[in-house]
């Protein structure tokens, strides 16, 4: 199955949690926030929270800005 | 000085908001944090990069600051919604500067997208700081949806061109006197700062003007000192302009 990762399409196995997803690309655990599908995902439903075919997920941290 | 700024409900003894971006290096940002005196900066969100290891850019923060998050790169108010909830889920905060902008080469908001955005973002509970195009009648509409504040611009982000309309932020200020204005980008100098704090700004933000300084924490020292003296100008009321000369000295008792 294929998911798009900010922006770049990423193939998986088969559907995972999100908590995990996250660990699969090495992305931070704090201080970020999760997108899927264009809805916020809370931290705690992350655990419980599946990633599907096709699914659309933003990851975003803070950068310098004005 | 017991004159505190008030914004929503939380008090600050700076009146001097600034930025994250642009800076060389994370100590020259430091230096010129420190310096600024001031206690709320602003950050962009963004995606995280996929492909390396990234450390927290918040980590470089002093941790008494305010962290206002931004929704820069938004082009319209669907995308400026999302990233304001991706920042109040990462930080935990109901506070945004809320920023949709109309075009790549001005950076110059697109006011109905903001009005729109910032409807939905307070109906959601949100601080919403919007910044908008120095316009007395979008100000009303901005405040009427529930901002706490207003930021109109100076100048283009990132041009350092100062107060190009003066007289558009003297009406704002007088015919909204208990609003709150912060105006938001455009400043290069503290003469620029000091300009927008003497026509009645409540508070200044800035990025460039401090991050691509030469020296950029002497230039924070500069801001700051050019806010606090404008707003001391302010409020102490200035002069009357006159088109004809009026004499300092006594004109009767001079030798003849």
């Amino acid at each position: 199955m294929n998911i798009t990762v900010n922006g770049e399409i990423k193939e998986l196995e088969k559907p995972i949690s999100l908590d995990r997803l996250l660990e699969l690309f090495s992305l931070p655990s704090q201080r970020i926030a999760v997108e899927l599908n264009r809805e916020v995902v809370r931290r705690k439903d992350w655990p419980v929270t599946i990633i599907n075919d096709s699914d659309r997920i933003e990851v975003v941290h803070f950068v310098g800005g004005g | 000085m017991t004159d505190k700024f008030t914004l929503a409900g939380k008090e600050f003894s700076s009146r001097l908001i600034i930025g994250t971006g642009k800076y060389r290096s994370f100590d020259e940002m430091k230096a010129a944090h420190s310096a600024s005196g001031a206690e709320m900066v602003t950050v962009a969100v963004n995606r995280v990069p996929l492909d390396r290891k990234t450390e927290s850019f918040l980590d470089h923060l002093n941790p008494s600051m305010q962290i206002l998050p931004n929704t820069a790169g938004c082009y319209d108010a669907d995308h400026a919604i999302r990233t304001a909830r991706l920042a109040r889920e990462a930080l935990e905060t109901d506070w945004v500067k809320l920023e949709v902008i109309g075009d790549q080469v001005t950076l110059l908001p697109d006011n109905e997208q903001t009005l729109e955005a910032a409807k939905v973002l307070v109906k959601e509970g949100f601080i919403v700081l919007p910044y908008f195009t120095d316009d007395l009648i979008m100000a009303k509409k901005l405040l009427d949806v529930g901002c706490p504040a207003v930021m109109p611009l100076a100048a283009p982000i990132g041009s350092g061109m100062g107060v190009q309309n003066p007289s558009n932020l003297r009406i704002m200020r007088e015919q909204l006197p208990d609003a709150t204005i912060i105006v938001d980008a455009g400043v290069g100098v503290p003469s620029d700062a000091a300009i927008a704090m003497e026509l009645g700004a409540d508070a200044i933000l800035m990025n460039t003007a401090i991050a691509e300084a030469g020296d950029a924490a002497q230039m924070a020292t500069a801001m700051k000192l050019a806010v606090e003296a404008g707003r001391l100008a302010y409020i102490s009321g200035r002069m009357p302009k006159r088109l004809y000369a009026s004499a300092s000295s006594p004109i009767a008792g001079a030798i003849k």
